[in-house]
């Protein structure tokens, strides 16, 4: 999967999203809340990049951000090799087709006074120039591609559950054949038993149609299971990003050990025996984040050098990025994982 | 946890039905199980499978109209709480059974101090004068792990953080020593690390104060790690119940085996496709008179579309209802189904 032919279909650089704070009765701009501080990354083509954070992180943002959905306070976004940040309107517009987003609630993000093919051929109207008869067929080929009863065509969202809904919004992400999606929390809002036949439904789709997926989540598991590399995010800044079976088995970074650590497994006897890293404290404002390293305040092994310096993010290893102190050391020295614990403890040692 | 312990809670047959424009929805039917003490009890299931309103509806919890609780029986500290009157009801919220509600976000009034909030039940419950209450409330909120309590009982809910609203709620909850504590899915709301501290936070709770616990969730993870006894709900009824290893390991009803297959895991082995349950929960407009499982089920036959099976035991403590025997992979004996069906 991870050789040298792939291309990369969307790049992230340096992309900062702050929502200015006002006060007083001139709404005066008295600080910035950074909900994306200096993220990047990439997305090779056909691939499924998961982000995983927890409420509040910034991942929505970040998504929301790329589409270009918000003006981005500073970066670029590079989709397909067009710069969509520095993109003008017409631009813009002309490539929205490609890029598409399947929202968290379906409940919310269907109009409630349209019917199913009047939501699906929408995009349809707006970009194309179809027939009538070319239209239906083509709103009939998406529903059956998403699982669809074609006959429920007239109905209205209300009629459907939650699962059925979220086909809805997925087939209108497909309508105008897009590149890439971005998946903001698509089965968050879903019954665990639905929640497996969208993800399976996605994975066929993307199988089937060549897509690359930036799928937003907090669910971990869910991600281990659809994503080919996972980034996780906190407080606004992505803290690690790794092929995904590299960060499940070894996560470097310590709020990964410990986002990891947290999670449940659904087994008696493994809970009893596991070792749980229970974080202390609550995520900081991302108005007023530390100074720093952003996990200093909750991290089990900050250092001094943490409540002083910003970490860089940086491979240390082959396609593992990571943004900690801890690492510093290792990342000039990228080719040799077999040295790598030695130098985390010596570093751990310097830094005390 | 001794086995001949007198249960604390028991609850026999309870119905409970909403009444709405498009007609009944019969969303619990003859559930019955019992609680010792001491005991964590998990309860599981998707959404509409009945297991809060089941819990709502044991303490009166339920508005009625439209809520309208058939009938059973609900054994507490000798009352039966399905025929109290609401000044005794209200006697037993509190020092009897307390609750937790899921969103710890609009279940504390905004407008009232933390501290007011605490104080409440103490004064009103346990005839306590203020300044007792207050004492006792900041020993609660340090209890469940906030600090510098004194200061953020004088905070409003919206000055916390979900996680420790979520804190504040279990105060509350622990306010009057229940011996039954009701958790409705109470770190659904919450991050995963969030979830972790207060599941390391009820553990020792428990130990140091030694009350009853159900604990209601769709997270099958959650109850793994902190449930002696686990209850399935599916359509209104309890499918399966059992202690938790045995539920874990031998699941004897087919929705018990699906819904543990469908949960990917974080540290098990990566399946390249997840299992998934086709079709969707049913709506039930009348009490089920079939086995509600039916249509989504693998092992279903022509019996299940014509009895509702009852719940057959399975193994130590672990009882299914399911026509389907998997220790032998064929239906139970037809004697046993025979008598099954007028139950």
């Amino acid at each position: 999967m991870f050789d040298a032919v792939q291309k990369p279909l969307v790049e992230v650089a340096g992309l900062k999203m702050y929502f200015p704070i006002t006060a007083g009765v001139f709404r005066r701009q008295v600080g910035n809340v950074k909900a994306v501080d200096n993220v990047s990354f990439t997305i090779f083509e056909g691939e499924t990049l998961g982000l995983v954070g927890e409420s509040g992180c910034g991942k929505s943002t970040c998504g929301r951000a790329i589409l270009r959905l918000y003006e981005p306070t500073a970066g670029a976004v590079r989709i397909d090799g067009t710069d969509v940040i520095a993109a003008s309107s017409d631009t813009l517009r002309q490539m929205r087709p490609k890029m598409q987003m399947v929202f968290q609630d379906p409940q919310a993000s269907l109009n409630p006074r349209m019917t199913v093919a009047a939501i699906i051929g929408e995009p349809l109207d707006e970009h194309t120039k179809l027939s009538k008869a070319e239209k239906l067929a083509k709103i009939y080929a998406l529903m059956d591609q998403v699982g669809l009863n074609r006959d429920f065509a007239n109905r209205y969202p209300h009629e459907f559950s939650g699962g059925q809904r979220q086909r809805i919004g997925i087939a209108r992400a497909l309508a105008l054949n897009p590149k890439f999606i971005v998946c903001d929390e698509p089965i968050a809002a879903l019954d665990v038993s639905i929640q497996a036949q969208v993800v399976n439904l996605l994975e066929e789709l993307q199988d089937s149609l060549g897509l690359t997926y930036l799928f937003i989540s907090h669910d971990l598991s869910m991600v281990r299971h659809i994503a080919d590399r996972v980034a996780v995010m906190y407080l606004g800044q992505i803290v690690e990003l790794a092929p995904r079976d590299a960060i499940y088995a070894e996560p470097l970074h310590p709020y990964t050990q410990a986002l990891l650590s947290a999670v449940p497994e659904p087994d008696p006897e493994a809970e009893k025996s596991r070792r749980r890293i229970v974080l202390t404290g609550d995520v900081p404002s991302p108005a007023n984040p530390p100074k720093g390293c952003n996990f200093c305040t909750r991290c089990p092994k900050a250092m001094a050098i943490c409540h002083e310096t910003e970490p860089q993010f940086r491979e240390i290893l082959p396609g593992r990025f990571v943004s900690c102190h801890l690492y510093e050391q290792t990342a000039g020295e990228a080719a040799a994982p077999g040295a790598r614990s030695e130098h985390t403890e010596k570093t751990i040692q310097q830094g005390e | 946890m001794p086995d001949g312990a007198l249960p604390v809670l028991e609850v026999e047959g309870l119905k409970t039905v909403f009444r709405t424009r498009g007609g009944e929805v019969h969303a619990v039917n003859s559930v019955s199980f019992n609680l010792r003490p001491g005991e964590l009890l998990g309860v599981v299931g998707e959404s509409g499978s009945g297991k809060s309103v089941t819990m709502m509806s044991l303490i009166g919890l339920l508005p009625s109209p439209p809520a309208d609780v058939r009938g059973g029986r609900v054994a507490f500290d000798g009352l039966d709480l399905l025929h109290c009157t609401p000044d005794q009801l209200r006697a037993v919220r509190g020092p009897g059974i307390g609750f937790i509600f899921q969103d710890p976000m609009t279940s504390l009034n905004p407008v009232f101090t933390v501290g007011y909030q605490l104080r409440e039940p103490l004064i009103k419950h346990m005839g306590m004068t203020k300044a007792q209450a207050q004492k006792r409330a900041q020993e609660l909120l340090e209890l469940v792990g906030i600090p510098d309590a004194a200061r953020r009982l004088r905070d409003y809910p919206h000055q916390f953080s979900g996680g420790m609203r979520q804190r504040v709620m279990i105060a509350i909850a622990l306010a009057c020593d229940p011996k039954v504590l009701i958790a409705d899915e109470p770190t659904t709301a919450l991050d995963v690390t969030i979830q972790a501290q207060i599941l390391e936070l009820v553990k020792e709770l428990r130990e140091k104060l030694g009350m009853a616990i159900i604990w209601i969730t769709h997270d099958l993870g959650v109850i793994a790690g902190i449930a002696d006894r686990i209850m399935v709900m599916y359509g209104g009824q309890i499918v399966e119940q059992g202690p938790v290893s045995e539920v874990f390991h031998r699941p004897r009803h087919p929705y018990t085996r699906a819904l543990l297959k469908t949960v990917p895991s974080v540290r098990g082995v990566r399946e390249a496709k997840l299992n998934v349950i086709e079709g969707q929960p049913p709506i039930l407009r009348a009490e089920p008179a079939a086995c509600p499982f039916r249509d989504r089920c693998a092992q279903a036959f022509a019996l299940c579309a014509t009895a509702n099976p009852r719940r057959y035991p399975v193994g130590p403590g672990h009882d299914a209802a399911c026509f389907w025997d998997f220790d032998t992979g064929a239906p139970r004996p037809i004697d046993a189904i025979a008598g099954a069906a007028h139950v």
